[in-house]
């Protein structure tokens, strides 16, 4: 096996194993902080030593959080509360709610009746994110959240740390995207799935450690030669793209992901943390300069346009709109993006997943023909 | 005043205003005035003080959607390549955004938009997508949702930022000032509208309430649209009367034996307004509950307190107040049970329905009984299921009388 193969199957392990993850962590004497998306400052409670644990839902079939939810509810919230009602995050010392969506203003007030063991710390933000009273008030909740996780770590947590935390962090997202633009120079070496891995495997890891793992990857993938692309080139947009059959599908049909607008994936690694002497107001600005998510306020809807510049500079024969079912946001913002899509006539095709669904039949289907009409 | 010499209902004056200012915005509109399409719970002060005629597209939605057109516009939308699964409102109003026709109900060209997304964050992208479809400015304020029982001042702050932000943009998209003197008399004539129409409602805490609760579906329009007009407060001022009176003559519109009384939460099914009401009233159960009518009403004193106002607001507040403010109207209202509506169109609110309908039950000690409905599109809607489980909540409701009455 080649140090290239052993290196992606220990991210598969992390990112398919995270209770696994949490109990080492739990193990070395650390803290553990659940992060529900989108967009909490988990830099501050890895400034105090804890681990930030990503929450991104699990395939699971939900029952117990069915008492809490409607069936037409997002699959991620669902997934998460059930998982938690069930014990599968004893451990985490809290978990962070950000009051992004429509369905997490529910969640807040659900988890804290039906999960009594792991307190909630309430994240709130501005969507009126790029005024200047905005930033203000996304700088006064993200010392809020401070003040609770020093509770919860029982430990200060100075600027200082926050400003070095948020420099890992940082650079955590720096060598993932360019681990991204490897991937598509050698789709014959890394698949989707590895691919998607990879970059899962980071919400369950201590991101230094994640880092270096990453670096090591790069560093392997940059000395081999560059790789005819294998099969259709895509890029991928939407809220999350990784349920196993989903990605099995796109390896069985050979497209590649050249580049993607995920919010759980690119989204995020795009855009640094600008430099501000306040490290909270700097997360603040970071916040305001993110773009091509649906869960952000976007007056001028620069999602799509950003779309199109991604599929063209990455050379892509289409793009997939990977929409997660009962996400109001994304399905909003389809019709805009499909339209700046078809506008710039680049072939684009949506799939509508959710993390309960068993049967992918129709997907495949859909993503066969997608290929054959590349 | 010109209402109390006619000696019409209370609600045929509001409708009358009501029709009164949707035209007053088709006139604006065709003497060259910018006019906006608003959110709900927008601030209506900045605009009844800068004089800015505004229509609302969620008022058109509930009227598209109570007059049988709410299917066709839906399906409209989904044709355009929006999800079933959005709101219906949303729907109807994209589909109309595009078209401009909708037999049922219209609003005019907007030149504007006003969002504010305290009843719910879907406003936000429902009105970021006519923004762009339409290539017209969009305002937003922003009020964060509570996580505590009152506003803290780093909220009351951004509000107030985004308040000054917005003035400032629609004086420079109208070209009309705000008078901060005209702002103040608008904030009275609010709270005099607000004062009003909280008294009205609280009418119906009497036994037998004076009207049949689902009046509040037909009369809210006013407190959403032009609360801060004289002819609105005093509109209301004349409903509270009128209901007053009929208290003290023992009389009341509900038709039949108020035989129980329930608290209705969540939004109307206006595409089965009817048949929603006759399978409550032909088993004389009143509708004397429902946090939807308060929702429209604002408790300020200066403009501090008015940018709390906007936060405490149902969808917006914390959950222990939303559970708190039901308990007590519940309590106050004398009702024997609850009809919940797991609204399809709203994910805000149907999220906590669950939760909210254990808490009334432990709480207040009444039966409940949710049904799955949707605001104005009537795919969602089973008559069968309703009724069937509205007969079995009135046999909880009878059986607990009929405790009561043993227990004497």
């Amino acid at each position: 096996m080649s140090d290239v193969r052993k290196c992606l199957d220990a991210f598969k392990e992390v990112a398919t194993s995270p209770r696994k993850q949490l109990d080492k962590v739990l193990a070395e004497g650390k803290k553990a902080i659940g992060v529900i998306p989108y967009y909490a400052p988990e830099e501050i409670a890895y400034a105090a030593g804890m681990i930030p644990f990503g929450m991104w839902g699990a395939e699971v079939q939900v029952t117990e959080s069915k008492k809490y939810f409607p069936a037409f509810y997002c699959s991620i919230v669902h997934a998460c509360l059930d998982l938690a009602i069930k014990g599968a995050y004893k451990g985490l010392s809290a978990v962070m709610i950000p009051l992004t969506c429509d369905s997490l203003k529910g969640m807040g007030a659900n988890w804290q009746y039906g999960v009594k063991d792991i307190p909630v710390i309430d994240v709130a933000y501005a969507q009126n994110r790029k005024i200047l009273g905005g930033i203000d008030f996304t700088t006064s909740q993200f010392k809020k959240i401070r003040n609770q996780l020093q509770e919860v770590a029982g430990v200060l947590i100075s600027d200082k740390a926050v400003a070095e935390a948020i420099k890992v962090y940082d650079e955590n997202r720096a060598v993932c995207l360019e681990f991204t633009k490897l991937v598509a120079k050698h789709s014959q070496t890394v698949s989707v799935t590895d691919r998607a891995y990879v970059l899962k495997a980071r919400y369950f890891m201590d991101r230094k450690e994640h880092t270096e793992w990453v670096k090591a990857l790069n560093g392997m993938l940059a000395a081999l030669p560059e790789e005819a692309v294998k099969g259709k080139k895509i890029v991928t947009t939407g809220i999350m793209a990784d349920t196993a059959e989903l990605l099995k599908i796109l390896d069985d049909f050979g497209f590649t992901i050249v580049a993607d607008q995920i919010t759980h994936e690119s989204v995020d690694l795009r855009q640094e943390t600008p430099a501000d002497f306040d490290p909270f107001r700097a997360m603040a600005l970071r916040l305001a300069h993110i773009e091509g998510t649906s869960v952000l306020f976007e007056p001028e809807k620069l999602r799509g346009k950003q779309l199109v510049e991604i599929a063209k500079e990455a050379g892509a024969d289409g793009v997939l709109w990977v929409n997660t079912k009962f996400c109001d946001p994304e399905e909003f913002d389809y019709v805009p993006c499909k339209k700046a899509l078809d506008e710039a006539d680049i072939p684009n095709l949506q799939i509508e997943v959710d993390q309960q669904m068993v049967n992918y039949e129709q997907i495949r289907t859909a993503l066969e023909t997608f290929r054959d009409i590349l | 005043m010109a209402v109390t010499e006619e000696k019409k209902p209370g609600k045929v004056v509001l409708r009358e205003l009501q029709d009164k200012i949707a035209q007053d915005v088709f006139d604006a509109k065709a003497r060259g005035e910018k006019i906006g399409w608003c959110a709900s719970n927008f601030p209506q002060e900045i605009c009844t003080a800068m004089d800015i005629k505004v229509a609302y597209p969620e008022n058109m939605g509930a009227a598209v959607g109570a007059k049988g057109g709410g299917q066709r516009m839906c399906e409209e939308a989904e044709a355009m390549g929006y999800s079933i699964d959005l709101c219906s409102y949303a729907r109807i109003n994209l589909a109309f955004a595009k078209s401009g026709e909708c037999p049922e109900n219209s609003i005019p060209e907007p030149d504007f938009l006003l969002c504010c997304n305290n009843i719910c964050g879907c406003m936000m992208k429902w009105y970021e997508n006519i923004a762009v479809e339409k290539n017209i400015p969009l305002l937003m304020i922003d009020i964060p949702h509570l996580t505590e029982m009152t506003c803290d001042e780093d909220r009351i702050k951004y509000i107030r930022a985004q308040f000054d932000d917005c003035i400032a943009k629609l004086e420079e998209i109208t070209g009309k000032k705000m008078d901060f003197n005209k702002l103040k008399e608008v904030m009275a004539t609010s709270q005099r509208s607000s004062k009003a129409w909280i008294r009205a409602l609280n009418c119906m805490g009497a036994e037998p309430s004076p009207f049949s609760g689902f009046d509040v579906f037909n009369t809210m329009a006013v407190a959403t649209v032009g609360r801060g007009t004289p002819e609105a407060a005093a509109a209301f001022e004349y409903l509270a009367d009128e209901y007053e009176t009929a208290i003290k003559e023992g009389r009341s519109t509900f038709k039949g034996e108020e035989k129980y009384r329930i608290l209705f939460e969540g939004i109307a099914c206006w595409a089965n307004l009817r048949t929603t009401y006759k399978t409550l009233q032909s088993r004389g159960i009143n509708l004397t509950s429902t946090i939807y009518g308060p929702a429209f009403s604002f408790f300020y004193s200066n403009l501090d307190e008015l940018m709390a106002a906007y936060s405490y607001v149902p969808n917006s507040y914390c959950f222990e107040k939303e559970v708190q403010l039901r308990c007590e109207d519940a309590i106050a209202k004398k009702v024997d049970g609850a009809v919940m509506h797991v609204n399809r169109s709203c994910k805000r609110w149907s999220g906590n329905t669950y939760e909210l309908e254990r808490q009334l039950r432990e709480r207040v000690g009444i039966p409940t009984m949710t049904f799955d409905g949707d605001q104005s599109d009537p795919r969602v809607f089973s008559e069968a299921q309703y009724t069937t489980r509205v007969e079995a909540l009135v046999e909880i409701m009878e059986a607990n009388k009929q405790k009561k009455r043993e227990a004497k």
